[in-house]
C-alpha cells in the first residue's frame, strides 16, 4: 500500500512516454547507423595494430557497441523537461504539498524516464544486432548471444545499472532547482556520464594508467561493467563485486540526492518560489 | 533591402534576444565545448593504444576532425530554423512565414543564429590548429583557401541535410530523427578519413550525401597525402563544389515540400 | 465601386487519414491508411468591395480558415477563381502578401524577447517600407493605439491586451489596403476588447482599409460589421447585413418581463416562455401574429410588473438556428 503513489506515477509516466513510438522507430534507425559507423572505426583500428594482445577482441567490441546503442536511452543524459518547466513556472511548489516522499516520487519519474524509451528501442535494436546483421552478410559485426551464465550475470547487473542510472537522473533533475547552475550541471553530468561510462570509447581501451581512476568512478556501473559481464570480459566470479559497486554508488547518490532536494526546496521557499 | 542585409538584421535581432539569457548561453557554450573536447579525448585514447588507423596518424585525422567540427557548428548555428521546423509546422507558424513578402528559406535562416554553437566551434578551431601545428604542412595561400572551401562546402551539405529534414516535416513531424543518422552520424563519420570505412559506406557518403567530397577529398589535397583509393589530385581540389550542388538540389526538394504544404495545408 | 476581392466557385477538398481504434488498428494503419475526403470549400462565391468591413463566421471546421488561408495566398484551392486586387494570391504570393496585413489572434508575430519597437523595425525591413513612410505610419499607430509606454518593453512582459494592440500595429506598418483579422479579441479583457474594436472601426472608416474579420465573438460582429457571411459545411449559408440575416432565419422577437413581488406567471396565448428565472420571464413571439404593442398591453393588463423590454434574439441564437435549418452540426 505504501508504494502505491510511486507505482501510480511510474505507470502514468511510462504510458505517457510510450506514446512516442514513431520517434522511437526513427531513433532505432539512427542508432543502428551509429553502431555500424562505430564498429567500422574500431575494425579499422584493430586491422592497423601490430600489437596482437588487446584488452578486448573485435567480437567483444562489436557486442559492447551494440549494447551501448540499444541501451542509449538508459544513460543519465538530459533532464526531465516537465520538472524543468515546473521549476521555471514556479509550479514546483505544488510538489511540496503532495503527501508522499518527494524524492521517492521523483525517483519513480526517473525510472519511467529511463525505462520507457529504453524498452521501445532496445528490443528492435537487439533483433537487428543479433539476427538481421548475419542476414545482411555482416555476421562478424553481430551482437553475440551471451553464454547462459553471462546472460544471467548481465540481467543482474543490468538491474544494478538501471537503479544507478536512475539515481543519477534524479540527482540531475534535482539540480534543476537551481535554474542557471542546474543547466550547467546537466551539461557536465552528461559529459562525464558519456565519457566515463564507456559510451564514447569502451573503457578497457583507455590507457592502463587510467584504468584505476575509471574503476573508482560511479559511471562504469551504468554501462561498461554490465557490458563486460555480457561479453565475458568480466568473469562471473566477479559478479558480486560488480553488483556491490553499483549498489554502493546508488546508495551514495540517493543519500546525496535526498540532502540536495531538501536544501533545494528550502532555497525555493526562501526565494518565494 | 536586399536578402543579405535583411539576414544581417535577422541575425542581429536573434543575437540580442539570446543575450537576454547571457548566463544560460555562456553555460551551454562551455558545456558544448567540454562535451566535444571529451569526445576528442576519446579519439586520442584510441590512437594512444593503436598508434594509427589504416596508415593515418592522429594529427592527420585531426585535420578532417577539426574541419568537420567547424562546419557542423556553423551550420548548426545557421540552420536552427530548419532544425526546429517540425514544431513550427505543428504550431501552424509556417503560415506566418507564407504571409510575409520574403522567400521562405531566408525567413527560416533568420529564425535564429544560435550563439551557443560557439562551444563546438572553438573545439573545432583548436583541433584544426593542433593538426596544422603538429603536421608541419605547407599552408600556402591556395591550400588555406582550400581549407575554407572545404568548410563552406561542408556547411552546404549539412545545411542541405537540414533542409531535407525540414521538408520531411511537411508530410510527417514524428520521424524527423531519421535525419540525425546523416547529420550527427555524418559528423561522427567525417571525423575519420573516409578510406577507413567499407566501400558501400564510402559510396553512400560520396555519391548520395557528398560529405566525403567536401571533407575527405580536399583534406587529402591539404595534407598532400595520396588517396589510398586513388582519387586524382585535380578531383580533390574541385570536390568541395559538390556542397553547393547538393544544397541547390535540396532546395529544389524544399520547393516541392512547400508546394505540397500549400495544397494540403496540413 | 470596384470589387477588391472576388471569389467564384472556390473548391477545396482535403484527404484526412482515418485512425482505426486500438493497438491493432494502429499497426494496420502503418501498412495501409484509409482516407476520408473532407470538402472544406464546396463552391464558395462572394465579392468584397474596397472599404468594406466583413464579418466571416462559422464554427471550427466549417471552412472559415481554409477561405482565409486561400485569400492570404497560403493555400492553393482545387478549383475556382480568386482574385485579390487583381492578383491570384497563390500565384503571385510575394506581390500579394506585400499588400496584405494579417493578424492571428492566437499567435503573436512579434519577437518574444525583444522590445516592441525592435520588432517594428525588423518588420519595416521585411516589408521594405521606406524610412519616412515607416516613421509616419508608426507614429500614427502609436498615437491611435496608445503604444507609447509599451515600445521599450519586451514582448514577453506584455499583457494579452497590450500585446494585441502591438500586434495590430505590427500588421499595419506597411499600410496594407486589405487586412485579415483572425480572432483579434480572443482572450482579451473587456476594456482591451473595446479598444481593439474601436481601432478596427477607425481603421475601416477613416483609412478606408478593407477588413475581413473572422471571430467567435458575436459582440465583435454586432458592433463592427456591416456585412456578415456565414459559412457552414463548406458553403456560404448567408451573406448580407445583420438585419438580412435575422430576417432570413426568424422573425422572432423577445419580450423580457420583471414581475412585481408575489405575482406568478401563468401563460400568454401568442407567446412562448423560453426562460424563467425568479421573477424574470422571457417570452418569444412573432410580431406578425401579435404586434409588440398589443402583447405589452395584454401583459400589463393581466400582471403587475416592474419593468419590461423588447429585443432581438442574440446573434448566437440566430446562427444556431441557421445551422439547425441546414442540418449542420453547430
Amino acid at each position: 500500500m505504501m508504494l502505491r503513489p510511486y507505482r501510480a506515477i511510474l505507470s502514468a509516466r511510462f504510458r505517457m512516454l510510450l506514446q512516442y513510438r514513431a520517434a522511437a522507430i526513427a531513433g532505432v534507425w539512427t542508432q543502428i547507423f551509429f553502431g555500424l559507423a562505430l564498429i567500422m572505426i574500431y575494425e579499422a583500428f584493430y586491422a592497423s595494430t601490430t600489437v596482437a594482445d588487446q584488452p578486448m577482441t573485435m567480437v567483444q567490441i562489436a557486442s559492447y557497441v551494440w549494447l551501448g546503442q540499444a541501451l542509449l536511452a538508459m544513460m543519465p543524459w538530459g533532464a526531465d523537461s516537465e520538472i524543468r518547466a515546473m521549476v521555471r513556472s514556479g509550479a514546483v511548489a505544488y510538489e511540496l504539498c503532495r503527501p508522499v516522499d518527494l524524492y521517492g516520487l521523483w525517483f519513480a519519474r526517473g525510472v519511467a524516464q529511463r525505462t520507457a524509451p529504453t524498452v521501445l528501442r532496445a528490443v528492435p535494436m537487439t533483433i537487428f544486432a543479433v539476427w538481421a546483421l548475419p542476414l545482411l552478410g555482416l555476421p562478424e559485426w553481430r551482437l553475440e548471444p551471451p553464454t547462459a551464465a553471462a546472460g544471467v550475470g548481465f540481467a543482474c547487473t543490468l538491474v544494478g545499472a538501471l537503479v544507478l542510472a536512475c539515481a543519477m537522473t534524479t540527482l540531475i533533475n534535482i539540480s534543476l532547482l537551481w535554474t542557471i547552475s542546474g543547466e550547467g550541471i546537466v551539461m557536465i553530468s552528461t559529459t562525464l556520464a558519456s565519457f566515463f561510462s564507456g559510451m564514447i570509447v569502451p573503457l578497457p581501451l583507455f590507457p592502463e594508467w587510467a584504468q584505476t581512476v575509471l574503476g573508482w568512478l560511479p559511471f562504469a556501473g551504468i554501462a561498461d561493467l554490465p557490458f563486460r559481464v555480457y561479453n565475458g570480459d568480466i568473469p562471473l566470479a566477479d559478479l558480486g563485486l560488480v553488483l556491490a559497486r553499483q549498489l554502493g554508488w546508488t546508495l551514495v547518490l540517493v543519500v546525496l540526492g535526498r540532502r540536495l532536494l531538501a536544501r533545494g526546496m528550502r532555497h525555493l521557499v526562501v526565494q518565494g518560489g | 533591402m536586399t536578402g543579405l542585409r535583411l539576414y544581417g538584421r535577422y541575425a542581429a535581432v536573434s543575437l540580442r534576444s539570446q543575450l537576454q539569457y547571457r548566463a544560460s548561453v555562456v553555460m551551454q557554450s562551455i558545456g558544448a565545448f567540454m562535451v566535444t573536447v571529451v569526445e576528442f579525448l576519446g579519439m586520442w585514447a584510441l590512437f594512444d593504444r593503436f598508434g594509427q588507423v589504416r596508415g593515418w596518424t592522429l594529427p592527420e585525422v585531426a585535420l578532417f576532425y577539426g574541419m568537420i567540427s567547424i562546419s557542423w557548428s556553423l551550420c548548426d548555428a545557421l540552420g536552427r530554423g530548419f532544425e526546429v521546423f517540425g514544431t513550427m509546422v505543428k504550431a501552424g507558424d509556417f503560415d506566418r512565414v507564407l504571409v510575409r513578402p520574403r522567400s521562405t528559406v531566408l525567413q527560416l535562416l533568420g529564425v535564429e543564429l544560435t550563439l551557443r554553437r560557439i562551444g563546438r566551434f572553438t573545439q573545432g578551431v583548436l583541433v584544426l590548429g593542433y593538426a596544422i601545428a603538429s603536421l608541419d604542412v605547407d599552408l600556402s595561400v591556395p591550400r588555406a583557401l582550400l581549407v575554407l572551401a572545404a568548410i563552406i562546402g561542408s556547411i552546404c551539405v549539412f545545411l542541405g541535410l537540414l533542409v531535407l529534414q525540414a521538408t520531411t516535416a511537411f508530410w510527417t513531424t514524428e520521424t524527423l530523427e531519421v535525419w540525425h543518422a546523416f547529420t550527427y552520424g555524418g559528423v561522427t563519420m567525417s571525423q575519420y578519413p573516409l578510406s577507413i570505412y567499407r566501400s558501400w559506406f564510402r559510396d553512400l557518403f560520396t555519391y548520395i550525401i557528398p560529405l566525403g567530397c567536401v571533407n575527405y577529398l580536399p583534406g587529402l589535397a591539404i595534407l598532400g597525402h595520396p588517396d589510398p583509393l586513388g582519387t586524382p589530385v585535380i578531383v580533390q581540389w574541385l570536390a568541395p563544389l559538390a556542397g553547393p550542388v547538393f544544397l541547390v538540389l535540396a532546395l529544389q526538394v524544399w520547393k516541392i515540400g512547400v508546394r505540397h504544404y500549400r495544397s494540403t495545408g496540413s | 465601386m470596384v470589387a477588391q476581392i472576388v471569389v467564384e466557385n472556390l473548391c477545396k477538398a482535403f484527404q484526412v487519414a482515418e485512425r482505426r481504434p486500438g493497438m491493432w488498428g494502429a499497426i494496420r494503419g502503418i501498412a495501409r491508411r484509409t482516407y476520408r475526403t473532407v470538402r472544406a470549400l464546396d463552391g464558395i462565391s462572394f465579392s468584397i468591395d474596397a472599404g468594406e468591413l466583413v464579418g466571416y463566421i462559422g464554427p471550427n471546421g466549417a471552412g472559415k480558415s481554409t477561405t482565409v488561408k486561400t485569400l492570404a495566398g497560403i493555400l492553393v484551392p482545387d478549383s475556382g477563381r480568386c482574385e485579390v486586387r487583381g492578383r491570384v494570391p497563390w500565384k503571385q504570393r510575394l506581390a500579394h502578401v506585400a499588400e496584405l496585413g494579417v493578424v492571428f489572434g492566437q499567435r503573436t508575430q512579434l519577437w518574444w524577447d525583444l522590445p516592441v519597437v525592435e520588432s517594428f523595425e525588423l518588420l519595416r525591413d521585411i516589408y521594405r517600407v521606406p524610412e519616412d513612410r515607416y516613421v509616419r505610419t508608426r507614429d500614427e499607430l502609436i498615437a491611435v493605439l496608445d503604444l507609447g509606454a509599451l515600445l521599450d518593453v519586451p514582448v514577453r512582459q506584455l499583457s494579452l491586451g497590450q500585446r494585441m494592440r502591438c500586434d495590430l500595429a505590427a500588421a499595419l506598418l506597411h499600410a496594407p489596403p486589405i487586412v485579415f483579422l483572425d480572432e483579434p479579441t480572443i482572450g482579451l479583457d473587456a476594456i482591451s476588447k473595446l479598444a481593439v474594436r474601436d481601432f478596427i472601426k477607425r481603421l475601416n472608416r477613416e483609412n478606408g482599409v478593407t477588413v475581413v474579420l473572422t471571430t467567435h465573438d458575436m459582440d465583435d460582429i454586432e458592433t463592427l460589421c456591416t456585412r456578415v457571411m456565414v459559412i457552414g459545411g463548406g458553403k456560404i449559408l448567408s451573406d448580407g447585413t445583420l438585419a438580412d440575416l435575422r430576417a432570413r432565419v426568424t422573425r422572432e422577437r423577445w419580450l423580457t418581463i420583471d414581475l412585481a413581488d408575489g405575482v406568478t406567471w401563468t401563460d400568454e396565448v401568442d407567446a412562448t416562455v423560453i426562460r424563467q428565472e425568479g421573477s424574470r420571464v422571457c417570452l418569444a413571439f412573432d410580431p406578425q401574429v401579435v404586434a409588440p404593442a398589443e402583447l405589452i398591453r395584454r401583459v400589463t393588463a393581466r400582471y403587475a410588473i416592474r419593468d419590461l423590454f423588447v429585443e432581438n434574439p442574440p446573434i448566437e441564437t440566430i446562427i444556431a438556428r441557421l445551422y439547425a435549418a441546414e442540418s449542420l452540426p453547430p
